[in-house]
């Protein structure tokens, strides 16, 4: 007998006897790294979602307590993975504002220069990676190409690719050689190409401009009130940057513009980090045109930098300024006070909360996790929308898991 | 500078004049000015700077005091600190509140500020503080059997083993 289907009972979306379970797992491809999501669906629609976080914890902040200033700067490193030379920016952005430390123009000019490199890292790895979600596979190639480039740079100026633990309290490990600047002038010269690439790869395409427009709407009142920053909140309206707004390190000195949108979707905050990219090569452009001559740490005298051997070996106040650095329980001391401090990074703003108590151990390193804090975005970004938007909206936030977790 | 000390003094002035006297305290360090207020009138006193004067949260996190040398022994252990910033005028504040040692609370300002859900569920998980009114105190970066609030001064850096008596989940059982 054939079914009959007015017999089929009036199934809404309102009961949730029909809605079902699917776990986003921490191993996915999709979620870049290790967090998990458990999806509540009706049919393909999204209903609810709850992260779960927590997989990649390592204890980064209690770490912050047991090792010393300029140690902890490679701890520091392996939280925006992506982006590691940013992360030691801020750090000891946060860690000079509380000991009073001033730099010279030198430094300054060379963390500026570090920090951008960093952000056009982080912004390559965040586009193509989002491209590579929606399929886009040579767009993703492109970027990751470029990035070796900057891997490249790493390497000259601290040898490591990856993790540089370059900064240091009052100064950096080494100086910039020419060989340095050489490499970021190779960089400079391919980039633009590349980003034009992957426009013309990417924005005209029907697919993609569908598949992102309009997903993942993020009000401006909203963005304030999830407490967002960085690209994510300038796509949404809020057009505030911490290069522009509090000029820190050599930020006055150059002229640059900070893009926004106002549409909030995806397709905003993926044109937001394509953009900035473009204004990270001007200001990279103009900061090796202008670059100071001069010592890039601060002067012995002050006790921070760690001399180098010429210094050591040819003068008193060098070998005693060594000795202290380098022997346990003696160095420079930190006041006994607590500063918040931020810088703008690649995904928002990075900050800092640091107390110290008078030794050269801190007491609490608080950091300002935008990854952590742009998570929470993801629940109410994604009601309504189908399984295929949650990679879209996923590589939009720019989620990093040790950041994420710590 | 010295027009950030200006919009300071004239916001104090303000804050002081819409609350009352003797809510909050001031410090200064720096450029980061601190109201340190008691628990209590917390909520009073982000509200009023939220709506009355246009600050917005960036941060919240805690920190554990015990045994730092700068302080009494009288002062609470915990602080749970907000950095706010107002993005018109790029000025920065940071309020801090105090929550003393058995069964530390805080009233929760997720009602405020929806971001600072996840924040305060760090807090709570490393700290063990809770904050009242909070609508899903749980925890977010420990597993959900843990005990102990790992950034307490008195939980060691590597931990007491718990790392290996985890509860095991084999195939038959599962």
């Amino acid at each position: 007998m054939p079914i009959n289907l007015l017999d089929e009972e009036d199934v809404s979306s309102s009961t949730r006897d029909c809605h079902w379970t699917l776990n986003f797992g921490p191993q996915h491809p999709a979620t870049h790294t290790t967090l998990r999501l458990i999806l509540e669906l009706d049919g393909e629609t999204i209903v609810g979602a709850t992260p779960d976080i927590g997989y990649l914890h390592s204890g980064f902040e209690k770490l912050g307590e047991h090792l010393n200033l300029n140690q902890y700067v490679t701890v520091v490193d392996r939280k925006n993975y992506i982006s590691p030379p940013m992360n030691e920016v801020a750090w000891h952005n946060a860690v000079e504002k509380l000991l009073e430390i001033e730099l010279t123009p030198r430094c300054k000019y060379v963390r500026v220069i570090i920090g951008e490199l960093a952000r056009i890292c982080d912004h390559l790895l965040c586009t193509g990676a989002s491209a590579l979600d929606l399929g886009a596979f040579t767009a993703f190639l492109y970027a990751f190409n470029t990035r070796e480039l900057i891997y490249d740079i790493y390497e000259e100026m601290s040898g490591y690719r990856f993790h540089p633990g370059y900064t240091r309290v009052g100064g950096v490990m080494y100086d910039f050689s020419d060989r340095v600047i050489d490499r970021i002038e190779k960089l400079l010269a391919t980039l633009p190409k590349v980003i034009s690439d992957m426009e013309k790869l990417l924005f005209r395409n029907k697919i993609f401009l569908e598949r992102m427009r309009g997903v993942g709407v993020l009000t401006k009142a909203d963005a304030i009130s999830f407490c967002t920053s960085g690209p994510i909140a300038r796509a949404s309206g809020v057009t505030y940057d911490i290069r522009k707004d509090e000029p820190y390190l050599a930020y006055p000195d150059f002229e640059f513009d900070v893009p926004y949108a106002t549409e909030g979707d995806c397709y905003a905050r993926f044109h937001v980090r394509m953009e900035e990219m473009v204004q990270s090569i001007r200001i990279l452009r103009q900061a090796l045109d202008k670059l100071p001559g001069g010592p890039v740490n601060v002067a012995i005298a002050e006790k921070f930098p760690l001399p180098d051997k010429g210094t050591t070996y040819g003068s008193m106040e060098g070998l005693i300024q060594h000795f202290e650095l380098i022997m346990p329980n003696r160095g420079f001391d930190t006041p006994k006070n607590e500063i918040y401090a931020a810088v703008e990074g690649p995904s928002g703003e990075l900050g800092y909360y640091l107390v110290t108590d008078g030794t050269q151990v801190a007491w609490r390193t608080r950091t300002r996790p935008p990854s952590f804090i742009h998570f929470q975005l993801f629940p109410h970004l994604i009601r309504n929308h189908m399984i295929s938007d949650v990679v879209a909206v996923l590589g939009s936030l720019n989620i990093i898991a040790a950041e994420l977790d710590r | 500078m010295s027009n950030a000390t200006k919009t300071a003094t004239t916001l104090l002035r303000d804050l002081r004049g819409k609350l009352g006297e003797g809510v909050f305290s001031v410090s200064e360090h720096l450029d980061n000015l601190r109201l340190l207020v008691p628990s209590s009138r917390l909520i009073e006193v982000l509200t009023a700077l939220r709506d009355g004067f246009g600050y917005q949260l960036t941060e919240l996190g805690g920190t554990d005091y015990l045994g730092y040398p700068a302080r009494s022994a009288v002062k609470p252990r915990f602080e749970v600190h907000y950095a706010l910033l107002n993005y018109d005028l790029a000025e920065r504040l940071i309020v801090k509140t105090f929550a003393d040692d058995p069964d530390p609370t805080v009233p929760s300002v997720v009602g405020l500020w929806k971001g600072a859900d996840w924040m305060e569920r760090e807090v709570f998980d490393m700290y063990g503080i809770v904050f009242e009114g909070h609508p899903d105190l749980r925890r977010i970066l420990m597993p959900e059997a843990f005990r102990s609030f790992p950034l307490r001064k008195d939980y060691p850096l590597r931990g007491r083993g718990e790392r290996h008596n985890f509860d095991r989940v084999t195939r038959e059982d599962s």
